[in-house]
């Protein structure tokens, strides 16, 4: 059984609709810890020792945030500098995270045609993800293509529905090994594997 | 003259106080010295505006020495006043009982009865609470060993008056009837069982009624918002307890101060306190007044050398007592020194006690005359005596007026912060600091607490930041910031203006307790300003909209914005502030407040943070 732990940034989230419907479908699945970064570190005082016994107690770690600016909000990059530390995180005897899945699940206002060379963004959304990919595999963890919610101010509640159900039933695809994440790598989005839209 | 009308009373009585009383203080003498000399100047030894009138004006005075003793009694905790059992009881009784062995021998030798001798000594063993307390509170004295003692012995005094009065009948010469002062009394009669009991009664009815009965209706009436009606129950909260005490015998000052130590913890205390102080300054004044009026200078001419004599004489035999049990007490040699300078005159209960004599025919006319002038003439001494003793003796003694306790200690560090004050404001600083690495060096005015921290092995000194020998030598030249967080807005703006002087390149960190101290930090120039309370206050807030449901980072981003709004409109404030003195200190913070609220324009601090929303999306693209 893989444990998932999802830290969840999001500056705004009393104004989500697309958070709240995804982490709604999170709610009572077992084995899964939604740790909210904003709420637990407002003043961007995280503490190192506590994420980083979250992340070894964990086998799945998801970044679940707005896409702000082709990266994540300002704490999500606060948190990658203050408890990714070398000798723990990387470097010679940083194996601490060896062998572990990263992902992010994001949500961004642009269709994903805007992310194409024609497109409003001018580069595939996959190619900003370059720096989570890299940092991964710095602290030896394999990094999973991205579950993503395209067009997220236009969803109505139908199409949100759809995205919740297939985050759930990815979240559980992954505990129950039916998703075999060596296979999931090579997947453009994690959206095809669950059946969620892409827009 | 002859218009013995209340206008033209209070006219000469309310002029006085005006005239002496700031000329007295100009002069440095204190308020009490112009008090009686203005008494001495219109009684009728001098301009004889009021005739023999002084000594009426004194009992309805005294009154104004219940309020001095309520007042106390509300500053002291029951606590505090149980850790000064010791002193209180073996000071004080110490000293009545030596003093008045000591004038009764000397008396007798002189030729009186015993019983008579025995009478004034006990009378003459009595100190003035009300000079006394009012010359060491305005002196800032209350708070050191000598005021404490001072204190105690004078609170056993007023104690001491009613076996003094209980004692008096018994000693009367055999035959002569003893004229009951009628109708004061409920118990005169009792037998001594009954008096007992009906003392313990009254003690413990002022204990329980204070508890359960005076809070309540104090409540009721708070809640009528009519601010003259609680003066009106403070006042008569004291009257009444006055008129009870002398009802079971009691000293109406003693009761008065229990009354005080009852409501000690309530919430009341500070209405109670703003509301008596004004008639309990008046009263007093009145009192030293009539004190000054009440000398009787033709006696005095009479017979100088006798009068002088005598009171050389009594001043001497209580100072020698005091000086003695001081000693014995463990003063040190500056501190004990105050102690029996403060308290060698006859105190205002020998008025009574003296009157009471003489109706009960216990003491002869001639003596009761005399030894009044006696009283009053000690009692005009003290100011001048303490006087005195703070320019000519004290500073031999230690460092000099201001600190008469303690030297300031040598300082041997040279650190690159300077911390002036070091109480619950300070402390953290400086353990912020030390916890950082930075040293510091820590200077304190309470002598008490240095010797606490320095038992710890915190390495704070004391002295007083604000004197420029001070700051040289705990290194103000080579420092390089110095946190100023005094426990008064004044002594604050006394270093201020101490380090502006002589040390410019300091850079200051200053607190201030409100608004006001805030911008009269800012008027002296000063740039880095710590309102106490905001901080916290703030935090408490956004906790608040935290426990209602908000985002923690909204909340703190949203106490954040308001504490910057908030130093803004201070800022336009400071500078665009009526240059109008406001008399009255609440109303000028609610000018304020009201400023400030104004100036609150922002409708909700929980913004929405352009730029991820829908619709500035949609105007992006």
């Amino acid at each position: 059984m893989a444990k998932i732990l999802i830290l969840f940034a999001h500056p705004a989230f009393e104004r989500s609709r697309i958070h709240a419907a995804l982490l709604k479908a999170t709610a009572g699945l077992q084995d899964v810890t939604v740790h909210d970064l904003y709420e637990a570190y407002p003043d961007f005082d995280v503490v190192p020792k506590i994420e980083q016994k979250l992340l070894t107690e964990h086998d799945v770690i998801i970044f679940q945030h707005p896409f702000y600016w082709y990266s994540g909000p300002a704490l999500l990059k606060q948190w990658l500098d203050l408890v990714l530390l070398h000798g723990w995180a990387y470097g010679h005897e940083g194996v601490a995270l060896k062998g572990k899945y990263l992902m992010n699940v994001i949500s961004t206002g642009g269709k994903e045609m805007s992310y194409s060379p024609e497109g409003h963004h001018g580069y595939p959304l996959k190619q900003f993800m370059l720096p989570f990919l890299q940092t991964a595999t710095l602290c030896h963890m394999h990094y999973l293509p991205p579950f993503v919610v395209h067009d997220a101010n236009e969803l109505n509640a139908a199409q949100l529905d759809k995205y919740a159900e297939a985050y759930a039933k990815l979240l559980k695809g992954f505990q129950s090994g039916n998703i075999a994440l060596p296979e999931a790598q090579r997947q453009h989005y994690m959206n095809a594997l669950v059946g969620a839209p892409t827009h | 003259m002859s218009n013995e009308s209340f206008f033209y009373q209070a006219l000469v009585y309310l002029a006085t106080m005006v005239v002496f009383v700031p000329l007295a203080k100009k002069l440095n003498l204190g308020s009490v010295l112009g008090y009686l000399i203005g008494g001495i100047i219109i009684g009728p030894a001098l301009l004889g505006l009021i005739g023999h009138g002084g000594e009426d004006l004194m009992h309805f005075a005294e009154f104004g020495v219940v309020m001095m003793l309520f007042l106390i009694g509300l500053e002291l905790e029951p606590s505090l006043l149980w850790k000064l059992r010791a002193p209180i009881l073996g000071l004080g009784g110490l000293q009545v009982i030596l003093t008045a062995v000591l004038i009764a021998g000397l008396s007798f030798l002189l030729g009186m009865s015993i019983n008579e001798a025995l009478i004034l000594g006990m009378i003459l063993s009595l100190s003035s609470t009300a000079i006394v307390l009012q010359i060491l509170g305005e002196k800032g004295q209350m708070g050191s060993a000598a005021g404490q003692s001072t204190f105690s012995v004078l609170l056993f005094q007023d104690i001491a008056v009613i076996p003094m009065l209980a004692i008096f009948p018994l000693l009367a010469p055999e035959g002569a009837g003893v004229a009951h002062s009628e109708s004061t009394s409920l118990i005169q009669n009792q037998p001594a069982w009954a008096k007992t009991l009906i003392v313990l009664g009254a003690v413990s009815a002022l204990g329980i009624g204070g508890r359960f009965v005076v809070k309540p209706i104090l409540h009721i009436v708070a809640r009528t918002r009519l601010r003259e009606l609680f003066t009106a129950s403070a006042l008569l909260l004291v009257v009444g307890i006055a008129v009870l005490m002398t009802l079971v015998g009691l000293s109406p000052a003693l009761g008065a101060f229990l009354g005080g130590v009852v409501l000690a913890n309530s919430e009341y205390r500070h209405e109670l306190e703003s509301d008596i102080e004004p008639f309990k300054g008046l009263l007093l004044g009145l009192f030293f007044i009539g004190v000054g009026a009440s000398i009787d200078f033709r006696l005095v001419l009479a017979e100088p050398l006798l009068v002088l004599g005598l009171v050389l004489g009594v001043m001497l035999v209580k100072f020698v007592v005091l000086l003695g049990l001081g000693r014995l007490f463990r003063l040190s040699g500056d501190q004990n020194l105050l102690f029996a300078f403060a308290l060698p005159q006859v105190g205002e209960f020998a008025f009574v006690l003296f009157s009471f004599a003489l109706q009960s025919a216990l003491l002869p006319q001639r003596i009761v005359g005399l030894m009044m002038a006696v009283v009053a003439l000690s009692m005009a001494l003290t100011p001048l005596l303490l006087l005195a003793h703070e320019k000519w003796i004290q500073p031999n003694f230690g460092c000099g007026a201001k600190n008469p306790e303690r030297e300031p200690d040598k300082i041997d560090e040279k650190n690159p912060v300077i911390i002036a004050g070091f109480d619950h404001f300070g402390t953290i600083v400086g353990r912020f600091l030390r916890a950082s690495g930075v040293r510091s060096t820590v200077l304190d005015l309470d002598s008490d607490r240095v010797d606490l921290l320095r038992r710890m092995g915190l390495k704070v000194h004391y002295g007083d930041a604000a004197r420029m020998d001070m700051l040289q030598s705990a290194g103000a030249m080579q420092a390089k910031l110095i946190v100023i967080a005094m426990e008064t807005p004044e002594k604050n703006l006394e270093v201020v203006d101490a380090v502006k002087k002589h040390f410019p390149h300091l850079q200051m960190l200053v607190r201030a307790t409100e608004n006001a101290d805030a911008f009269d930090l800012m008027n002296s120039g000063v740039l880095h300003i710590y309102r106490e309370t905001v901080d916290t206050s703030l935090r408490m807030a956004s906790d608040a909209l935290e426990m209602l449901g908000h985002r923690a980072y909204q909340s703190q981003r949203a106490a954040r914005m308001f504490r910057r709004f908030d130093e803004q409109s201070l800022k336009g404030m400071a500078a665009y502030r009526d240059d109008k003195q406001y008399v009255n200190v609440v109303k000028e913070r609610i000018d304020e407040l009201q400023k400030l609220i104004q100036s609150d324009s922002y409708t909700n601090l929980l913004v929405r943070d352009a730029g991820w929303d829908k619709e500035n999306a949609e105007e992006r693209t």
